[in-house]
């Protein structure tokens, strides 16, 4: 950057395998986390509502495929099914059982997810690769089929939908719908940060070293004593429950009530896929990267056409969208597949030695 | 234990009072089933000639469709709108190999993959902005009545019979080329592997627009089929995910296996959302085949005519 970590010496083993080994890192990523808790003081009611809170939920899902896709290398289509099943717990936990902290049912659907996600994650290990893709989708389409059908799941009320009900934590409303939108990204870039710190030290401890063994060759990895049954099972578990608790999210503190189509492959699957595969497969930065990539480019055709003159109908604009999406993904595919992550490594690596490069 | 019997037992008494309900509805499952396996076949081509497993099938029967309709919608005859679809889906292939494959030479499968993800996206945005997204219908003169057999008891569809039996000409034509021509060897050489092939000399980039090409085609005929049946609409390119089941059930690398396993999709879903269906609830079609081939997965991860190339770990 713009700035020397020389005269920063290491005389530990854990100084040097710190996430931010350089001081001036620590104190930016600081400053970063002050200046997003102090977003509700300058941002107006529509960009906190349908931009930021958004954001941190699609940020929390992308972190859980992440996981099981870019350090696991166990491809799944089937995100929006463990994002329902949160999304559905939680509804449930709060509605059936009076005075629940709402965290914790927050946390106990992101359980039941991942339950769900083993069991979906079982065939993983006779399957590989795309075999695995297809079986992922037939979670993808059994769970939202299930949930659409059942009415014990929305309470049996005749709309079908999920409402979620308002629930404070510490005497502020935080969910339902006159939470205040403050209140609920408060909520939501706090689970961000907690959960975003805690898959960074796990994919660079023992258990995402054996996740990566896996993925790299998992035939290796075995005979080095690597369990595959146990790691590639963790793998699910733990990110369909990020999965499960970004789905809790969406419905309490971003959508407010949602149906089963909120979830479907189109609307979260594919989105939290591209949010990835352009952020950067294996990179936590990069799965936040990525989510804030795909959210602001709808945002970005809807309000820019207008700006220079032009007048673009919705569908057009969908249409667009789908097309610069699959042009990104091909060209990041064939140009930088590590995604933006990459692209922001090496733009750091360009600032340490400006304005002398070698 | 009711839910238990409306789903073990009583199905099967349905199935032996109403028996010609039950055989109309195979029959109906059959004409699906052969559709999905016009799908699937383009999948195979090529997973078989590229190792490449192309998501983006579904979206090019919707763009193969879009563009047929749309050129006929525009006053061309249908023959002049087939042979720009034809050289639509010819100049698809050559695109594709020229800004996608030839740049991803030697990345895992999954890359390749996810690359057919970003390309189905392109497709149906680019189908859907040049010729509208609204339900379009397709004549092209197949007849459609229904006539009974089995002294009346049952109805089938003249359609039906029609689509099978492309399907089947379809399929026919793919065996041949596959086995008798010297193209067809080539593209078995190159899915054997890429290096050997090279080698002795088959240039991996003719193989691959041939092969895009042929998908292409398969394609434009699944579209029309489809198409003419149930409208040009984006829900065309949905049917891709039915013939993904398909596909786990027939094995990825055969041909007949794209066959009988659409036949089997196509039946056990019109028979399981028939009888079983209402005891579950209703629109289980949605997810029976993939928990059939999920199911099928667990005890024969080739798939029924795949070769045994998948590790086990």
């Amino acid at each position: 950057m713009f700035y020397r970590e020389a005269g920063q010496f290491k005389t530990t083993y854990q100084d040097d395998q710190a996430v931010f080994p350089v001081l001036q890192d620590k104190v930016a990523v600081i400053l970063l986390i002050l200046a997003a808790y102090a977003v509700p003081f300058v941002a107006d009611e529509y960009w906190l509502q349908a931009i930021f809170i958004q954001f941190l939920v699609f940020a929390l899902m992308a972190i859980g495929l992440n996981i099981l896709m870019g350090y696991a290398g166990q491809v799944s289509l089937g995100t929006g099914a463990f994002a329902a099943v949160g999304a559905y717990a939680c509804y449930k936990l709060t509605t059936n059982i009076e005075g629940m902290n709402i965290i914790v049912a927050i946390l106990l659907s992101g359980g039941c997810a991942a339950a769900v996600g083993v069991v979906f994650g079982l065939p993983s290990l006779r399957i590989k690769g795309f075999y695995l893709a297809v079986a992922t989708l037939a979670a993808q389409f059994f769970i939202l089929w299930l949930f659409n059908k059942v009415g014990w799941f929305y309470n049996n009320n005749p709309s079908g939908t999920i409402t979620a009900p308002p629930r404070e934590l510490f005497g502020v409303l935080i969910t339902g719908p006159s939470a205040s939108p403050e209140a609920r990204y408060i909520v939501c870039l706090t689970f961000l940060i907690v959960f975003a710190w805690f898959a960074k030290n796990l994919v660079r401890g023992r258990i995402g070293r054996n996740w990566m063994a896996i993925r790299d060759m998992d035939i290796a990895a075995e005979i080095i004593g690597i369990r595959p049954l146990q790691t590639k099972l963790m793998a699910f578990a733990i990110s369909s429950f990020y999965c499960g608790v970004a789905g809790a999210l969406m419905i309490f503190c971003w959508l407010g009530s949602a149906e089963t189509e909120a979830f479907d492959l189109a609307n979260v699957s594919f989105r939290v896929l591209f949010m990835i595969i352009i952020g950067g497969l294996g990179s936590i930065g990069g799965s936040i990267m990525g989510a804030a990539f795909i959210i602001l480019v709808p945002i970005f055709l809807t309000n820019f056409p207008p700006m220079v003159g032009l007048d673009i109908s919705t569908a057009l604009q969908k249409h667009l969208e789908e097309i610069i999406f699959g042009v990104m993904i091909v060209f990041f595919l064939i140009v930088e597949p590590e995604g933006f992550a990459r692209l922001w490594q090496i733009l750091r690596e360009k600032l340490r030695k400006w304005p002398f490069p070698y | 234990m009711e839910f238990l019997e409306s789903i073990l037992v009583t199905p099967f008494i349905e199935i032996w009072e109403s028996p010609y309900y039950f055989i109309e509805l195979v029959l109906v499952g059959l004409s699906t089933g052969v559709l999905y396996s016009l799908v699937a076949l383009g999948f195979v081509l090529i997973f078989k000639a590229s190792g490449m497993f192309n998501f983006a099938q579904g979206a090019m029967v919707l763009f193969a469709a879009l563009t047929l309709v749309g050129l006929m919608e525009h006053g061309l005859p249908l023959w002049a709108a087939l042979i720009l679809s034809v050289a639509t889906m010819v100049g698809l292939a050559f695109l594709v190999e020229r800004f996608m494959l030839r740049h991803l030479v030697n990345q895992e499968g999954l890359i390749l993959f996810m690359a057919t993800i970003g390309l189905n996206f392109i497709l149906e945005g680019t189908g859907q902005l040049v010729w509208g997204s609204d339900v379009k219908r397709l004549e092209i003169g197949i007849p459609d009545q229904p006539f009974d057999i089995l002294g009346g008891k049952v109805l089938l569809n003249t359609f039906d019979v029609t689509a099978a039996f492309i399907g089947a000409l379809l399929v026919i034509t793919l065996a041949v080329f596959f086995q008798k021509t010297p193209m067809g060897r080539a593209l078995r050489a190159v899915a054997d592997d890429h290096q050997a092939a090279l080698s002795v000399g088959i240039p991996l980039k003719t193989i691959w627009i041939a092969v895009w090409t042929i998908a292409g085609l398969v394609a434009l005929v699944a579209g029309i089929v489809w198409g003419a049946k149930s409208g040009v609409q984006f829900s065309l390119s949905l049917i891709a995910l039915k013939a993904l089941p398909v596909l786990i059930l027939g094995g990825f690398t055969s041909v007949p296996g794209a066959i009988v396993g659409g036949l089997i999709i196509g039946v056990g879903e019109k028979v399981a959302e028939g009888f079983w269906g209402p005891a579950l609830g209703g629109a289980i079609e949605n997810w029976f085949a993939y928990m059939l081939a999920l199911a099928f997965l667990v005890f024969r991860p080739q798939g029924l005519f795949g070769e045994k190339i998948i590790e086990r770990v």
